[in-house]
């Protein structure tokens, strides 16, 4: 019996298992900040290096859903790589979208996409003597290598915010764009 | 009501402990002395068993007072509540506490293993079980 031969490129774009088990996703991500904590001399690096292991998977991640969500073209409007990233990464990412995304009253060229319940947090609580860090940094980084590899240059950043009522701080994804960027936009 | 919780890590060291009903507050010392008798006591029960290797060691301790309910792993951590005589269910909640354990302790990258257990996650998800379970 031979069945009929098709060409890869002829069959439809594979839709991909979007799932992984949390506790599979917690333990390998526990591992990775282990690793990273054995291998920095001071607490404020841990954030460069969590940001610069999401950083390499930015390109990949935009290459990819460009070609299964957005028929291979890309955006290029500001406002058009944000909402891509609030929701179709956020998405693919996490299986939700994220729940703000807004722009910064203090400067022009700063935005914010916040989670309340960020799914890389889910188990992680922090030693008093590290308050400040976010393991979303992590997300930071592949955010930021997203915006990079789409030639919107930005620094990118997670923050902690405490929101008034609730117990744990919600995260912040502080991202601000290049100045050549901004004058493009205008 | 449940008085209180103990954890205690395989060597027998007190990892966690949490007094929840209106139980007199005793010293740290004091707690990690209880932890590690406790602790003495379930190995010296496991070994007199009759039965040579059967036993899993202490159970459960019923007197007119309280109620002591213990749970060991597979990995020998014990999880033991101390509650009111007539409490129900004080294996459900030992193994929903494992459960907590599992997720807010081990899956978290800050926490030592066979360390002293301080997750605020933990302790907040603990607190809601138990307020929960309690009721």
């Amino acid at each position: 019996m031979n069945r009929p031969q098709t060409n890869i490129v002829d069959r439809p774009v594979s839709k991909g298992k979007a799932e992984v088990n949390i506790s599979s996703f917690a333990f390998l991500f526990s591992e990775m900040i282990q690793y990273c904590q054995d291998r920095i001399k001071a607490g404020h690096e841990l954030e460069k290096k969590l940001s610069d292991m999401g950083y390499s998977i930015g390109p990949r991640l935009l290459e990819l859903l460009c070609v299964r969500e957005k028929n291979s073209k890309r955006e290029t409007k500001l406002l058009g790589i944000l909402s891509f990233i609030h929701t179709t990464v956020w998405k693919s990412l996490f299986g939700k979208t994220a729940d703000s995304l807004e722009k910064s009253t203090e400067a022009e060229d700063e935005y914010m996409i916040s989670d309340n319940n960020m799914v890389v947090n889910k188990f992680i609580s922090l030693p008093k003597h590290l308050g400040s860090l976010n393991c979303a940094a992590f997300v930071a980084g592949i955010i930021e290598g997203i915006l990079c590899s789409a030639e919107f240059p930005a620094r990118v950043t997670a923050h902690n915010v405490t929101v008034e009522g609730k117990k744990f701080p919600k995260t912040v994804i502080l991202i601000k764009f290049n100045p050549e960027v901004i004058e493009r936009n205008i | 009501m449940i008085y209180s919780l103990y954890i205690l890590n395989k060597a027998g060291t007190l990892i966690y402990q949490n007094d929840y009903g209106p139980t007199e507050k005793l010293s740290h010392n004091s707690y990690i002395r209880l932890g590690s008798t406790f602790h003495s006591l379930h190995a010296i029960a496991s070994n007199l068993s009759p039965v040579s290797g059967s036993s899993s060691g202490i159970e459960l301790i019923e007197t007119d007072t309280f109620k002591l309910q213990c749970f060991q792993t597979h990995t020998g951590i014990k999880f033991y509540i101390i509650a009111d005589p007539n409490h129900p269910g004080l294996e459900e909640i030992l193994h929903g506490i494992y459960e907590l354990y599992t997720d807010y302790v081990l899956k978290n990258p800050f926490y030592e293993i066979e360390m002293q257990i301080r997750c605020d996650l933990f302790d907040y998800k603990l607190s809601r079980l138990l307020k929960l379970t309690t009721d």
